[in-house]
């Protein structure tokens, strides 16, 4: 199986880190899989995004053109992107900087205020992990199992601090709604 | 699955040059090539090697000429704008008969172009880029294993030669990250060569290393030499990667980039009935023409994808000697090509010769 | 009992200098440099284009040919493989002072450990004598036939009083050949640049006035005379940076 996930936002919003956390959860769980980045003049305020595929066969292409999965944090990322998802494919939306609804009918659709949550749970520049502890709910295409060390090696050692938020923020979105 | 690490390609690049025993590197400041030379700020110095930020392409080139005329490994990166400035560099280094490795990741052109990938540097990578008769052995990876591998043996492959090699990646295999097993960490070597400048220790004739014949019988002679090596590496050292070929009726061509989007589309035909296969050029010179030449006997037409107005479509048509129509699928400036758009002119290409 | 004979750095082939050309005074100092510092073993040249192009054929050592202008960029990548070696260049005013100007600022900025030798002779001489980055102003060249005018063609860039400028540079001289003190003086300024190597302490470059008969238009001794009373007055002869003798001179 192959999955193709899309994650777009602005710079600055850690989206190319939301990218390396699966990546490397991917890497541990033995998976064949590639990570590219947006590049440019786009470190902070600009958009950004990142093409993440995960597989159990060799990668074709490491560009993400129909995403199965579509995780937004702004948006013209959702106005940009949302046309190109597979069929069948989940949308995953902060809902606190995106107002309109996924207009797809053919997606299912995932709203969570993660940036409000983040922010009420004293850890402002998580939004991104609080998404993706809720993709790791809906989906599984890797599993919630061993995240601790998908966070080790993405964080890293010069920020070993970070390790118990990165982990709160993830649980957190993993719990939100169930 | 071994001891893999995610890295990106440029990392992989620098630290596969370090375990091939390189310890000098000369760079400049380019997007989107740059984690090569800050992957080597950082490491050089704790090993003992030589990270320079040069101020300028040029002067980078003709440092690594420096180097690699006392026999020792050498590298420099850039992208494409950058590595236009360093052709003169590069062509002295050839008509010298020195080994070194040049890596272009590359981006959109003409002029400053853009930052975005693109594999419009074809042409001056393998037809020569720089003045006067020589080649380079162009290596083109398409993932970040390849861009580990082809490093040590791009260094490998300019010792073996005494030539120039040139790692020829693109913005998209440059920046992305993807598990690599790395090459086996060697040693440099300092074996005294018998024509590299090291001082004559007053117990031997002095070695000049020149690329300065003013006698044109001896400058041709010179030339004549060279390009039996060429014909050498012609003839031993093409690399290609088949894939799907066996009953193919369409052929594929794409290398890089290129090659992995072509790979989804390839597939994607398959599934819908169409005998579709590729040939992916992994040395783009030598380029391949005898695997392409072979394919020619079986199949109906060939499909050159590339991140270029159509420039490798020429060694194509030149391998296959015109006998098979073939047709080209292109993006260029830095956008890239979906694997739908190779799969529509897949289609095109079967349905034009039915 | 032999009391001139020819310094071993130098190889037995034939100079292709021209009649009146200081090339081979200079070529001389710099080998007598070599041989009296008993380096001429771990010496590595790096020859310009220009006049000296053929400068390897000439430096019994090991050589390198360079691209013009980018001499010190190579001997900078033969100095960091080889720190133990002893490197120099030999580079005329087009080649260091116009195309490779970069390179030689850069050299001397990062204090490169190496000797730069730079013959200004204000001319180009081996394209046949066009206009050089150090002509003289009104200076009639094939390229400046009514006499450079700055106006259009700028002023002439002096190399020493350019590079004493920048913090880096170890050691920066002007001196001149065109008669015996001058020659005598340079020989002790020229040995002191590769002594400086020798001893670590980084860039070193010497400026000679030099001079162009052919392309001059002149006898080689009025061409000696033109370099006494106008190339001198323009390019005054001295030690323009000497870090170690400033450094001394603070403490005392």
């Amino acid at each position: 199986m192959t999955t193709q996930i899309l994650i777009a936002g602005f710079g600055g919003q850690g989206i190319l880190f939301a990218g390396k956390f699966l990546a490397n959860k991917g890497l541990l769980e033995g998976r064949q899989l590639s990570w590219l980045p947006s590049y440019g003049p786009e470190m902070r305020g600009g958009t950004a995004n990142c093409s993440v595929v995960l597989s159990d066969e060799p990668i074709g292409s490491p560009i993400v053109n129909k995403p199965d999965v579509l995780i937004v944090m702004n948006l013209p990322s959702l106005d940009k992107y949302e046309k190109a998802v597979a069929p069948g494919g989940s949308v995953f939306v902060d809902s606190t900087l995106i107002e309109r609804p996924v207009a797809r009918e053919d997606v299912k659709t995932y709203y969570i205020p993660a940036t409000k949550l983040a922010q009420q749970n004293g850890i402002p520049t998580l939004a991104n992990m609080i998404l993706l502890g809720k993709v790791m709910r809906e989906s599984s295409f890797v599993s919630f199992e061993g995240i601790e060390d998908a966070v080790r090696s993405v964080v890293s050692a010069k920020h070993a601090d970070l390790y118990e938020v990165n982990l709160k923020a993830i649980r957190l979105g993993y719990e939100y709604g169930a | 699955m071994g001891n893999k690490v995610l890295m990106k390609g440029n990392e992989a690049i620098a630290e596969s040059a370090i375990r091939a025993g390189c310890r000098h590197y000369f760079g400049y400041p380019i997007t989107p090539q740059t984690e090569v030379a800050a992957y080597m700020a950082k490491r050089m110095p704790k090993i003992g090697g030589t990270f320079l930020q040069a101020e300028s392409e040029i002067a980078a080139i003709n440092m690594v000429y420096g180097v690699a005329a006392t026999g020792r490994r050498v590298m420099t990166s850039s992208s494409s704008p950058g590595v236009s400035l360093k052709q003169e560099g590069i062509s002295y280094i050839a008509g010298s008969d020195l080994p070194a490795l040049i890596v272009n990741v590359q981006r959109g052109g003409p002029g400053l172009g853009g930052i975005q990938p693109s594999q419009s540097d074809y042409f001056q990578a393998t037809k020569g880029g720089g003045h006067g008769d020589y080649h380079l052995i162009v290596l083109a990876p398409s993932s970040v294993q390849e861009m580990a591998d082809m490093t040590a043996l791009a260094f490998d492959l300019a010792d073996r030669y005494l030539m120039p090699v040139m790692l020829l990646a693109d913005g998209t295999i440059g920046q992305m990250m993807e598990p690599v097993e790395l090459p086996e960490a060697r040693e440099p070597q300092f074996a005294e060569k018998d024509w590299a400048v090291t001082g004559t220790k007053g117990r031997r004739e002095h070695h000049i290393v020149n690329s300065l014949y003013l006698v044109p019988e001896q400058l041709e002679q010179k030339n004549f030499e060279r390009f039996e090596r060429y014909a050498r590496i012609e003839r031993e050292e093409a690399r290609f990667e088949s894939f799907m070929m066996e009953d193919a009726e369409i052929c594929v061509v794409a290398f890089g980039i290129a090659a992995r989007v072509s790979k989804n589309a390839v597939m994607a035909a398959r599934r819908e009935g169409l005998k579709v296969g590729m040939i992916r050029p992994i040395t783009l010179w030598p380029f391949p023409s005898a695997a392409l030449a072979e394919a020619a006997k079986t199949v109906k037409g060939f499909l050159s994808v590339e991140l270029s107005m159509g420039q490798m479509i020429e060694d194509v048509k030149l391998a296959v000697s015109c006998s098979r129509p073939v047709s080209l699928c292109r993006r260029t400036g830095g956008m890239i090509m979906s694997p739908d758009e190779v799969l529509a002119k897949i289609r095109e290409t079967a349905g034009g010769n039915e | 009992m032999v009391v001139f004979e020819k310094p071993k750095s130098l190889t037995d082939a034939e100079f292709h200098y021209c009649p009146g050309c200081t090339h081979g005074i200079i070529h001389r100092l710099v080998a007598e440099a070599i041989d009296a510092l008993g380096i001429e073993g771990r010496a590595i040249g790096v020859a310009p284009v220009g006049c000296a192009v053929m400068a390897y054929n000439y430096f019994a050592c090991d050589m390198v040919e360079a691209a013009h202008g980018r001499a010190p960029a190579v001997a900078t990548g033969i100095k960091r493989s080889l720190p133990e070696n002893i490197v120099f260049t030999y580079q005329g005013d087009g080649d260091l002072a116009s195309i490779g100007m970069a390179e030689t600022v850069h050299a001397a900025t990062r204090n490169e450990n190496i000797t730069v030798i730079f013959v200004n002779n204000a001319i180009y001489g081996m394209t046949g004598g066009q206009m050089a980055p150090t002509s003289l102003p009104g200076q009639v060249t094939q390229t400046s036939p009514y006499g450079r005018d700055v106006s259009v063609a700028g002023y002439p860039v002096k190399v020493a009083e350019l590079l004493s400028s920048l913090d880096g540079p170890e050691f920066i001289a002007r001196v001149a050949v065109n008669n015996v003190k001058n020659v005598k003086n340079a020989k002790k300024i020229i040995e002191k640049a590769f002594q400086n190597q020798i001893d670590g302490k980084g860039f070193s470059l010497v400026e000679v006035i030099s001079s162009c008969p052919t392309n001059w238009g002149m006898t080689p001794d009025k061409a000696l005379a033109w370099v006494e009373e106008k190339m001198i007055p323009y390019y005054p002869l001295g030690v323009f940076k000497d870090k170690t003798a400033e450094q001394e001179e603070k403490k005392a």
